[in-house]
């Protein structure tokens, strides 16, 4: 059976009145990829930094690697690699100055550096512009040699916060290849993400958090069959029609989310011959998240 | 499994200073001509200008006077100011360091590291002034090759005041007040380019706890000879400055940077 690479037990992390992370348990086996799913001020980045010791946590019992944290952080830290969600690359450096950079600050013996470093441009498939300044490269780019940073000492777990926002569909069609080229790998990935899509393709395990707790956990077909049933029915209509569907769904005890321009009965297997007109289609991830969240997906 | 990562680790401080190395490679020109450019104008202002009124200062000539004096102010600039808004840019701006804390580096060793860095590079910057002086017609001597290590203690006494001041600092407008307040008038204090015994007692006495004070003087009498006891107090005094401005400025980047 294997060890844990991330595990928490009851974390909490308060920012005076505000409580970000609240009671939070999460595990990550090693060698699986978890996706935390939750909507903007879930706490999702509060964890990522409680799990660097960039933030110590008020409560609550946190393992990452074997270490106990914030006590071990810097030993756990040298076994791990961080993608933040926002660029802190050395712009006036080149491609490989950075990665340079960061063969040192993690350790990478003098003898292994430069096989290091070329390592990491291939994996991130940069090395075509590794002279590069990093005022020079497109997003996409930048994203890349990001992930190439952080694993230019082969990490054991790799912290991924919001790997992909703000991308476009290519340019994160990309990065998901080579995040699930790391899953194979057997390495160890915890992911934060608004994205259901993201969440859906690349995690092992998805953790809905809202509202700094963990409100559901397990791999993304089996929530989608525990919270949200086999079939979904959207029901389309001006806003008079909707509300009288969801008045009605909520008398016969069906469960409802509503998106902007539909009503959507979950668990539609169950509703045969009584439900409204509607189409029917297959109950995914983003179900779970709005009707555990009460967050709309844009 | 490596070996644990010990406080104030060999490996994280060559990490920081790395970073801060390969960087350099993209400034150093700029930063070398106003460093070498800078001294040599307040030389030929001073030089030429108050040396013409005044001939001898303190039982030294104007020129040697005021060339020793512009070493301490040189360190000063070249380690403060680069400290206060290098830091503030670095975490606020660029975010630096939360990617260098997110390896296996800890506050105290970034803070650390930053600082010696600078230090570094005032202790060799610092000597610019000399050597434009010695152009001027200062005479060369032993004690000058202590002048280096002199400018590295100071210069990181003073970089740990500048990171310490842009941790305690919300905004980067704020460091006008600790121009304005602290450094000009301890720059002036100081005996860089008139010496303190004209000054009124108050400010005689305010120069003993003045950390640049104690630089002039140490620079003054590396290259014009030593002082015994005197000196022990100046580099006690300038030792005392550093760790105590270290210690602070590790304790206030740490509440700075952690969450």
């Amino acid at each position: 059976m294997p060890g844990q690479a991330i595990r928490l037990r009851g974390a909490v992390k308060r920012y005076g009145p505000i409580t970000a992370v609240d009671g939070l348990d999460l595990d990550v086996p090693e060698g699986t990829c978890v996706g935390l799913l939750g909507p903007n001020g879930a706490g999702k980045s509060t964890t990522m930094r409680l799990l660097t010791a960039q933030a110590i946590a008020d409560e609550g019992e946190l393992e990452v690697l074997g270490f106990t944290l914030p006590r071990d952080s810097k030993a756990a830290r040298a076994e791990m690699g961080v993608v933040p969600q926002l660029d802190n690359l050395d712009t006036t450096l080149t491609v490989e100055q950075n990665l340079l950079v960061f063969t040192h600050l993690y350790r990478i013996p003098r003898e292994q550096r430069r096989e290091a470093i070329e390592r990491a441009l291939g994996v991130a498939n940069l090395r075509e512009r590794r002279g590069a300044k990093v005022d020079e490269l497109s997003g996409g780019m930048r994203r890349r040699l990001l992930i190439a940073r952080a694993l230019v000492h082969r990490p054991r777990l790799v912290l991924l916060d919001e790997p992909t926002v703000g991308l476009d569909p290519q340019v994160r069609q990309e990065l998901w290849a080579l995040i699930d080229l790391l899953r194979s790998e057997g390495t160890s990935i915890l992911m934060s993400t608004h994205y259901i899509e993201e969440a859906q393709r690349l995690a092992d395990t998805v953790v809905v958090m809202a509202a700094g707790r963990a409100v559901a956990t397990g791999p993304p077909t089996a929530l989608v069959a525990e919270h949200a049933g086999r079939e979904a029915l959207e029901v389309y209509g001006p806003p008079a029609r909707l509300r009288e569907v969801e008045a009605d769904a909520q008398t016969r005890g069906w469960s409802t989310r509503r998106t902007g321009t539909s009503v959507t009965i979950l668990r539609a297997e169950e509703v045969d011959g009584e439900g409204p007109d509607g189409e029917r289609r297959a109950a995914n991830l983003e179900d779970v998240f709005v009707l555990l969240t009460g967050e709309e997906v844009a | 499994m490596a070996a644990r990562p010990r406080r104030l680790d060999r490996a994280a401080l060559t990490g920081v200073l790395v970073r801060e190395v390969v960087n350099f490679g993209s400034y150093w020109r700029s930063t070398t001509f106003s460093s070498t450019v800078e001294p040599t104008i307040y030389l030929l202002a001073f030089g030429f200008g108050f040396g013409s009124l005044v001939s001898r200062v303190a039982g030294y000539s104007y020129v040697e006077f005021v060339g020793t004096g512009t070493v301490a102010t040189a360190v000063l600039f070249s380690s403060v100011f680069p400290a206060m808004f290098g830091t503030f840019v670095k975490y606020q701006f660029q975010r630096t360091y939360d990617a260098i804390l997110a390896a296996p580096v800890d506050t105290e060793e970034l803070v650390t590291g930053e600082a010696l860095w600078i230090a570094a590079r005032a202790g060799t910057y610092g000597c610019v002034p000399l050597l434009v002086a010695m152009a001027f017609g200062l005479d060369p001597s032993w004690g000058m090759l202590t002048v280096p290590p002199i400018a590295f203690v100071a210069g990181f006494g003073w970089a740990c005041f500048g990171i310490l001041i842009a941790a305690v600092l919300k905004s980067i407008e704020n460091f006008n007040y600790v121009t304005s307040i602290v450094i000009t008038p301890m720059f002036l204090v100081a005996g860089t380019y008139f010496p303190i015994s004209g000054l009124p007692e108050w400010a005689r006495v305010a120069a003993n706890v003045n950390p640049l004070y104690h630089l002039v003087q140490l620079v003054r009498h590396a290259v014009f000879g030593f002082q015994g006891s005197a000196d022990i107090y100046h580099v006690a005094a300038m030792v005392a400055f550093g760790l105590v401005a270290w210690r602070l400025a590790i304790h206030f980047m740490e509440r700075k940077l952690i969450d």
